[in-house]
């Protein structure tokens, strides 16, 4: 409807110039088709504002990125002096850092409620199988971008953490020490390694995000958002061809996600200005340290975001099967829609199977979360992540079985819309 | 509320936000245009520089580097300041008018002290670095050269003042950087009794 | 300010991960208790005590800086953020460096000090933020007598320290009462209690004045932002909030179209 508006008010000279780049570009196609005649169901709840600030992390991590880059220096001699020297002798570069270093952290914890989402409503299932294994991609490919990203302070946690994760590889069979070598480019994690990661930090995985979350988007556009009652509002639409339940995303899903944006960005300006280390979650103590070869810090974890990973890990006394199981964990989310043989999308009409299931797998997830953080030296902590362990693989593998036989309540016709307020 | 008090409400809100969204975005991009400028240690690196001239001869020059740019420092004796003020070959500014020098520079013999020259040695026209030609009437410089600086890149010329020649290529004079003496024989380059440049 | 603390750690654990679930188990962790068993105490300093700051500038090139370098930081910065003029910072805290523009160096080579105390001194430039402020309160406070080690003292807050007790002339010496204990039929060492053996030229509340500043200054010299990123915060929160109100009613307006 803002599309009207500008078209009247810009009079003829702006219409006549949209005219000119219409005839040699889609503009207006391209506005209608993704924004003011995307339809998304009015019935959104405040679950569906993680897809957006995803896209706008992304765009402060590319922004704060690039001027980091104008004074890093991707040298084993002089990585963490440049992280310093960013920090107090640049203009403003302790805030640019600040807002990178946060917004990593960030990144994880809105993909985090994302996918929860999608879990919650069905969002990966028919016929959005692929939006969500894209999805997935993009989830790896962040993984991929976050941990080169985080050798590059060069401190303690940067140079154990990437010891660990790169050892990981030697674990597969016959071609793991190779790889390991070649994916270092020496014997031990050097400069050399340093300077390649750079370079997949800052070029190779973030033109690869990019182009994913397009896809991402595109795939959204294709199939449509879903809605909290997982109902497709494709399938009633009024005399104007309009699905009734719908409303277009510019201005009304806009105007709702900006509300969401600001609330964001004081969470996110929270912890920049009052807590950038937030605890050392965000910005580990050990990694104020520079990189020292000779002397592993005492307690080595990785960062929050990998730690359910990590102590699925630690769970197996095998390094082979412990880097199986890791890897599992991984591969098992993006067979979810056809795990999952539920016909009903939201969690609101399924059975009380999957309720039960979701709701151990969440504990399960932050559980192991919690665990990875923790010292390896307790046994308690052993056994319990090899318990969750078993939570979080019994979710999917028996996902087949649990979701056969659930009794499902009726799916409205309409999305439950209770008005606005 | 009437039709009309929406709509009014409406436009209201969509420019209150606007504005301050507008406002947002530019408070924000602030920090990241000002984290361009040289940052401490650029100026620190550019701090003043300075220049023992206790041991300086006169007719003797010395290159210091300042902010990455050589500067020239020339002890002009007597017999220096007399060829100066003889001077026959016409300029383009003689007084100074166009070229970039402190204020205390801005006199006939472009410095604070008339025996010692400071200069920034980058000719105006294309940042080449001039020649010191002291000599009086060398045959390749022809019989009105009473002494100065040549430029071999386009052939610009400079006298003893650093103020450009008729017919250089070079639009103003040489640069004249701030400086200050601490007592008689220690020039400060890049600072002034004001302030630091 | 309690970093290292694993009390503190733990409660932050729970409080940004909402990991409630397992209080039980950390409870076990709480128990565990942490290094310089009941000695440590927090540093309680202030990084906004300009004086406090002063003060410990003029410890740390008096005391540390022997050794120590800072290599981060610029003097005239000092001179900045700790309302002093350059002159005032030349006169009091510069000894041997030549420009207010260069930053807090050391004159011993590294390799030097590899040789003296068997490691390097490190750089404490970011010690505050790897260790923690308490952590560096405590250490400077928990030196004691032990004829075992070449440089006569040992440190609670680091067993088999290579540094020496550099300010025993200001504190005295004191030697460490250690007592057997038994927890479920493990004997352990427990530390009881500090006993002065020699006063110093500072009374006890003196040096922990004393060390508070340095810890402080070391505090402050870890991140000179903080202040300015705090106050900074809270005009950029109060500008989100503003604009928040007029997103959110523009929001409430466009809405009330859908039925």
């Amino acid at each position: 409807m803002s599309a009207v508006q500008t078209g009247s008010a810009g009079g003829g000279r702006m219409s006549r110039f949209i005219d000119w780049i219409d005839e040699r570009f889609p503009l207006t196609a391209m506005i209608k088709e993704h924004a003011t005649e995307y339809y998304a169901a009015k019935s959104f709840n405040v679950w569906y504002v993680f897809g957006v600030l995803a896209l706008v992390v992304l765009v402060i991590q590319l922004v704060t990125g690039i001027f980091l880059t104008m004074n890093y220096k991707p040298s084993a001699e002089d990585a963490f002096a440049s992280v310093e020297y960013i920090m107090r002798d640049v203009e403003w570069g302790w805030l640019i850092r600040y807002m990178h270093s946060t917004g990593a952290s960030m990144f994880f914890v809105v993909v985090y409620l994302h996918m929860f989402r999608g879990l919650m409503y069905g969002s990966y299932k028919a016929p959005r199988e692929l939006l969500w294994v894209v999805g997935m991609l993009i989830y790896l490919a962040l993984m991929a971008e976050a941990f080169m990203g985080y050798l590059l302070p060069w401190g303690q946690m940067s140079y154990w953490g990437a010891q660990v994760i790169v050892s990981l590889f030697g674990a597969i069979p016959v071609i793991g020490d190779g790889l390991v070598e070649w994916i270092r480019g020496d014997y031990f994690i050097s400069d050399i390694t340093l300077n390649r990661f750079f370079a997949l930090h800052v070029v190779a995985v973030p033109l690869a995000l990019i182009l994913l979350v397009v896809v991402h988007i595109l795939a959204l556009h294709t199939t449509g958002s879903l809605n909290p009652d997982g109902i497709e509002i494709k399938e009633k639409k009024g005399p104007d061809g309009i699905p009734l339940d719908g409303v277009a995303f510019h201005p009304y899903h806009t105007s709702k996600d900006l509300v969401a944006i600001i609330v964001f960005a004081m969470v996110f300006s929270a912890i920049v200005f009052f807590a950038p280390e937030m605890g050392g979650y965000f910005l580990e103590h050990a990694n104020f340290e520079p990189a020292n070869l000779l002397k592993t810090p005492e307690h080595i974890a990785p960062v929050w975001y990998f730690t359910p990973f990590y102590a699925i890990l630690r769970a197996v006394p095998s390094k082979g099967w412990g880097a199986f199981l890791m890897l599992a964990a991984i591969v098992l989310l993006f067979l979810l829609p056809w795990l999952d043989r539920c016909k009903v999308k939201s969690i609101r009409y399924r059975g009380w199977q999957f309720k039960v299931a979701l709701a151990a797998f969440a504990v399960s997830f932050v559980a192991l979360g919690f665990l990875g953080l923790q010292p390896a030296t307790e046994k308690v902590y052993v056994y319990a992540a090899r318990f969750f362990a078993i939570i979080y693989f019994a979710f999917f593998l028996l996902m087949p079985v649990y979701t056969s036989r659930e009794r499902t309540r009726p799916v409205p016709e309409r999305v439950v819309y209770h008005g606005h307020e | 509320m009437s039709e009309e008090a929406s709509v009014s409400r409406r436009h209201f809100l969509t420019v209150a936000t606007s504005v301050t969204g507008v406002v947002g975005l530019a408070l924000t991009a602030a920090p990241f245009i000002a984290s361009f400028r040289p940052s401490t240690r650029a100026q620190a690196l550019g701090a003043p520089v300075s220049v023992d001239v206790s041991k300086l001869e006169e007719g003797a020059m010395v290159r210091v580097v300042w902010r990455g740019q050589p500067v020239w420092v020339l002890h002009r004796g007597k017999e220096m300041l007399d060829r100066l003020a003889g001077e026959k070959a016409a300029l383009k500014d003689p007084d100074s008018a166009e070229s970039i020098q402190p204020a205390y520079a801005k006199n006939a013999t472009r410095a604070l002290r008339p025996d010692y020259l400071v200069v920034i040695g980058n000719c105006t026209h294309l940042g080449c670095a001039p020649l010191e030609r002291f000599e009086v009437a060398p045959a390749d410089l022809g019989p009105d050269w009473v002494g100065g600086f040549f430029c071999p890149c386009h052939g610009s010329k400079f006298d003893l003042a650093a103020r450009v020649m008729d017919g250089s290529p070079a639009p103003t004079n040489l640069v004249i950087p701030p400086y200050r003496f601490v007592g008689d024989d220690l020039i400060i380059v890049g600072e002034d009794t004001g302030a630091v440049a | 300010m309690s970093r290292q603390s694993p009390g503190l750690r733990l409660r932050a654990t729970i409080a940004s991960l909402a990991g409630a679930l397992l209080v039980a188990c950390s409870a076990t962790a709480l128990a565990a208790g942490g290094a310089g068993g009941g000695f440590a105490q927090p540093a309680n300093n202030d990084v906004s005590n300009v004086a406090s700051l002063q003060r410990g500038a003029r410890n740390f090139v008096n005391y540390c800086q022997g050794c120590h370098s800072a290599k981060y930081v610029r003097y005239n910065q000092l001179a900045r953020d700790l309302g002093m003029t350059e002159e005032q910072v030349i006169a009091n805290l510069m000894f041997g460096a030549a420009k207010p523009t260069e930053t807090m160096d050391v004159a011993m080579r590294p390799a030097d000090g590899e040789r003296w105390f068997g490691i390097a001194p490190p750089d404490l430039s970011l010690m505050a933020r790897s260790k923690g402020t308490d952590y560096i309160y405590n250490f400077l406070r928990s030196f004691y007598l032990d004829p075992k080690r070449s440089s006569g003292v040992n440190n609670l807050m680091l067993p088999n320290a290579a540094m020496p007790h550099v300010l025993w002339e200001l504190q005295g010496l004191q030697s460490a009462v250690f007592e057997e204990e038994e927890h479920g039929g493990i004997k352990q060492v427990v530390f009881r209690k500090f006993e002065q053996v020699t006063p110093g030229k500072l009374s006890p509340a003196e040096y922990d004045e004393f060390v508070r500043d340095t810890a402080n200054f070391l505090e402050y010299v870890a991140e000179p932002m903080k202040l300015k990123r705090q106050s900074l915060g809270i005009l950029v929160i109060a500008f989100l909030l503003v604009f928040g109100v007029f997103a959110y009613l523009l929001k409430q307006e466009i809405w009330k179209d859908v039925k």
